[in-house]
């Protein structure tokens, strides 16, 4: 039995609900007729080779590229379940920074690189209101000590920052307004490997101990063995194979799959 | 101590005005300039100021240099200023320049072209060696002989001779005939390509020049070719609404500039030339050559391709070519800021002061420290 | 006639305050739209003016479209009628509308501003015209219009308090000191010019109608009677405006913005007030009531 089953959330109304989405770039696929469901608190992988549209699947489904077919159904609080296609472009920003998160590949594209990292913890606090300094900065050391950045770094600038701190700086800027669902670009890319199993193992206690759900684009899957509760196997712009994490690495079916997951038991 | 508040500001200004005149007469012994000798021999001087301007009137211009000493900028700014007052009696109709009287036309695209190279006044085939034979007045010049046939009266572009072939983008009016004026209007982003050219029009000959020769050294990729130059008249027609018709209201100098440009085509396009065009009252192919290199680097995302360099950014290329809005910004720093540095002042002094006391307050605790020690 | 007369046009040759009148009424409509949307730019056709761009070119065309034959015009620099700047813009408005000029905050009906708010509390009909050199309080953060417009539009300024929690985690305390945003009517963000944050509080639900000109820019905003102003802050580190520990050098004021005079090359100094109508009439009234008691004693002894 794995513990993953054992993980698995009782059924509760979707947080996110995809049907038929596309995007096509020109005659280029972009990703085609996409449908899945991801529930409250949990993780969702999405794996697959270089070019398979992972990244513009997750592109589209933060708002960051309209699709051209498909709806995308969140249940926003105190509004319930909305088509965020539908959304004016203000409903759409204030969502992307409150209910959401976004933790890009390259933290130069999801920090500000000018401003303190208590700034940058900070900023969405007080792009909700909050007007104590004292408590916004309380808030932001409690944040970094979480993501294990030492407090004497509170007034530095990011690009002072090494990459995997860079990173941790971004995961709290994103996480200090507890979002309900995050959306992560290959969130360990780049790094050392020491550092992506500690950033890893940091990623796993937040997401479990606020109750996030996420959704996690990587083409690492010791990445998605540790973190995701469920997976998507995409190519060429379509989802081959879906399933519980350790179902889908145990006994893949498609050989996409299959050649997947053995060329990674070689290395 | 006794301090009374500068006063007599007033006066002094009025003598600043009476130093700068003396200062514009210099040598009184000397003759002074007539506007006739600054448009005759001054003339590109006068076009560039009709440009920046935005007026054609070499009288006004030559006034404008006379008065600003030569400095150009300010010429413009002088014009400028003079233009906001004139009533707006009509709109043009587009000029055609295929029915340019031409005086230069060359392409470098083809050696050989229907109408044929005509070179023209130009500085192109000169050394630039000082001619001392000009320091002394006077002096006899050369005639150039004139040819045996005149010219043909239209002279296709060599632009539309690709257009054929379907080798070059065809021009498309994109506003349904209506034309920004950006004499009239604010400027809005993302701005159109009657816009820009407006803009590019109006803008600062250095500033866009040096735009111009950053996308040709790998800051915009760009791989120009200069379709046809062309220096002439043109007429200028209105259609008053009484008449129904157009009538020709004047004879223009200008210069015009069609830059052929490559592009690798997309999925949806073949590969195809595309076009950046520059046009400027009186002759300054310098203008013209560089308006229409930026304007293609400007058409940059249009076209699908990546906008990663300033030429290329019409947010930023449009905010600051105008040398009437730089120049006057820019010197504004001249004026006084007194209050505004007195309230920095403050602060730092305020700053200082509290830095001081927590570096007294940390050896102080440091110094008990040892003392327990 | 030689030919250059023809040219030479004559100060009397320029319609009423330089500006045609349809352009005055275009400017105008601008400033309806600006006070209806407290604190919102409005975009206009902003023209040329013969004043360099920066210095005054959006204060005097909204001068220019709002002066009538009747109103007394006061021109100020830095609080000074009688700086540079501001005595060349009064000279420009003598000369193409010929309206009665004055140094008296309380008798101008129409004043021209760069840099400060007058000491004397404003009344209701008078107009206080500021010259702005940038008006998009955001610009700072985010240099695109096409972002700060959004910005805007959806009253997202949590990147502007980000810039007051740098300023607090760096210095310990909010270090702008002038030209210091406020949220206007509660709903959008505005500059308020580079005055000093010293007058932002005489903005708030000021009698008198504010407008806002920056010509290069082309940009119009206002600011009704009556309209809340209110400066960015912290609960914790709450807006305060500067204070002096003396007083003002001439008239004592111990109440008005002062300037800091270097009177020697020893770096001795004095502070006196900024605005020069406000203490030359403290000092005026000041003279007056000394002679009165002078007279007075003289009388009894
Ligand atoms: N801006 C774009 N213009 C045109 N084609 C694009 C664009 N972005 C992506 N594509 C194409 O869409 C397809 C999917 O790309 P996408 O970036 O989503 O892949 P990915 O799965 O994220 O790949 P990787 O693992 O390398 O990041 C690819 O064929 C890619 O070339
Ligand atoms: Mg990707
Ligand atoms: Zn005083």
């Amino acid at each position: 039995m794995t513990t993953s089953a054992l993980r698995k959330p009782a059924p509760r109304p979707p947080l996110l609900e995809v049907s038929g989405l596309s995007k096509s770039y020109g005659t280029q696929i972009g990703c085609r007729d996409i449908s899945f469901a991801i529930r409250p608190g949990e993780v969702l992988g999405i794996v697959g080779e270089s070019g398979s549209g992972k990244s513009t699947l997750l592109a589209c489904l933060s708002g960051r590229l309209q699709p051209d077919t498909g709806s995308i159904t969140y249940d926003m609080q105190g509004r319930g379940p909305v088509d965020i296609l539908t959304l004016s472009e203000p409903e759409r920003r204030r969502l992307a920074r409150t209910d959401w998160g976004i933790v890009h590949q390259n933290p130069r594209d999801g920090l500000r690189l000018d401003v303190s990292a208590g700034g940058n913890i900070g900023e969405r606090p007080m792009a909700i209101g909050a007007r104590h300094y004292g408590d916004i900065r309380s808030e932001a050391q409690d944040w970094l000590k979480k993501v294990e950045i030492d407090l004497s770094r509170t007034d530095d600038k990011p690009r002072t920052f090494s990459g995997g701190m860079q990173q941790r700086l971004q995961i709290a800027r994103n996480l200090v307004t507890r979002p309900r669902l995050v959306f992560m670009d290959e969130p360990t890319g780049g790094l050392d490997v020491s550092v992506q199993a500690r950033l890893l193992d940091l990623l796993r206690g937040l997401v479990r101990e606020l109750g996030i759900a996420a959704i996690i684009v990587t083409h690492d899957l010791a990445v998605v063995r540790l973190l995701a509760d469920r997976l998507m196997v995409m190519q060429r712009g379509r989802v081959i194979e879906e399933g519980l994490t350790d179902q889908v690495l145990d006994d893949p079916h498609h050989p996409y799959t299959q050649l997947l997951v053995s060329s990674v038991l070689q290395v | 101590m006794a301090y009374v508040a500068v006063k007599g500001g007033e006066q002094a200004i009025l003598n600043t005005h009476k130093l700068i005149s003396e200062t514009r007469r210099g040598n009184p012994d000397l003759a002074e300039l007539s506007l006739a000798q600054i448009s005759e021999q001054f003339g590109l001087a006068v076009d560039r100021v009709m440009t920046e301007g935005s007026v054609y009137d070499r009288e006004l211009a030559a006034l404008a240099l006379k008065q600003a000493q030569g400095d150009a900028i300010e010429a413009i700014f002088l014009l400028r200023a003079y233009r906001t007052t004139l009533p707006r009696v009509a709109v043009s109709e587009p000029i055609d320049t295929s029915k340019m009287a031409i005086r230069r036309r060359i392409s470098a695209t083809f050696k050989d072209i229907p109408g044929g190279q005509v070179l023209g006044p130009t500085y192109d085939y000169t050394h630039r060696l000082l001619d001392f034979a000009l320091a002394a007045e006077g002096l006899e010049r050369p005639q150039a002989e004139l040819a045996a046939e005149p010219l043909d009266e239209t002279v296709p572009r060599v632009i539309d001779l690709l257009n054929s072939e379907g080798l070059i983008e065809e021009e498309i009016d994109e506003n349904d005939g209506e034309v920004f004026d950006l004499t009239r209007e604010p400027t809005t982003f993302p701005a159109r390509r009657d816009q820009r050219l407006q803009n590019l029009a109006r803008g600062d000959e250095g500033f866009v020049l040096g735009l111009a020769y950053s996308t040709t050294r790998g800051y915009g990729g760009a791989h120009p070719f200069v379709g046809e130059l062309r220096l002439g008249e043109v007429a200028v027609e209105i259609v008053p609404e009484e008449l129904g018709f157009p009538i020709t209201i004047a004879d223009v100098t200008v210069t015009e500039c069609q830059m052929i440009n490559q592009f690798r085509g997309s999925a949806d396009k073949p590969p195809q030339f595309t076009r950046g065009y520059g046009l400027t009252f009186g002759h300054n192919e310098r203008k013209a050559m560089a308006m229409s290199l930026v304007d293609r680097a400007m058409r940059a995302r249009e076209l699908g391709e990546d906008v990663r360099y300033p030429a290329q950014d019409a947010e930023f290329v449009l905010s600051h070519t105008d040398n009437v809005e730089g120049n006057g910004f820019v010197t504004h720093f001249k004026l006084p800021h007194y209050v505004d540095f007195q309230a920095e002042l403050q602060l730092v002094r305020q700053l200082r002061a509290e830095h001081e006391e927590r570096r007294r307050k940390a050896t102080g605790s440091e110094q008990a420290k040892e003392a327990a020690e | 006639m030689s030919p250059t007369a023809a040219l030479v046009h004559k100060d009397d040759g320029y319609n009423f305050a330089y500006l045609d009148e349809q352009t005055k009424r275009m400017i105008r409509r601008s400033l309806l739209k600006a006070l209806s949307i407290p604190g919102y730019q409005v975009p206009f056709g902003g023209r040329e003016m013969p004043l360099a761009y920066g210095w005054g070119t959006g204060g005097i065309q909204v001068t220019a479209s709002v002066i009538g034959p009747d109103d007394v015009l006061k021109v100020i620099d830095q609080g000074a009628d009688d700086t540079t700047n501001a005595v060349s813009i009064r000279r420009f408005f003598q000369t193409v509308c010929d309206v009665a000029v004055t140094e008296s905050t309380a008798e101008a009906t129409v004043v021209q501003t760069r840099h400060r708010v007058p000491e004397t509390p404003l009344k209701e009909g008078q107009v206080l015209v500021y010259q702005v050199p940038q008006p998009e309080p955001l610009k700072k953060i985010e240099p695109r219009e096409t972002e700060t417009r959004k910005m805007h539009a959806y009253a997202e300024y949590g990147a502007m308090q980000v810039t007051l929690y740098e300023d607090v985690a760096h210095f310990g305390r909010i270090a702008k000191t002038y030209d210091y945003p406020a949220v206007i009517n509660g709903r959008h963000l505005m500059s308020p010019s580079p005055i000093p944050k010293f007058d932002n509080p005489k903005m708030e639900m000021n009698p008198a109608i504010q407008l806002f000109g920056a010509g290069r820019e082309k940009r119009i905003y206002a600011v009704p009677p009556y309209t809340s102003v209110r400066s960015l802050d912290f609960d914790d580190h709450p807006f305060e405006v500067q204070t002096w520990k003396g007083s003002c050098a001439l008239c004592g004021s111990t109440t008005s913005y002062l300037d800091e005079v270097i009177t020697d090359d020893r770096g001795s100094r004095m502070f006196v007030c900024s605005d020069t109508d406000f203490c030359n009439t403290r000092q005026a009234e000041a003279a007056a009531a000394k002679a009165a008691v002078d007279k007075v004693s003289g009388e009894e002894a």
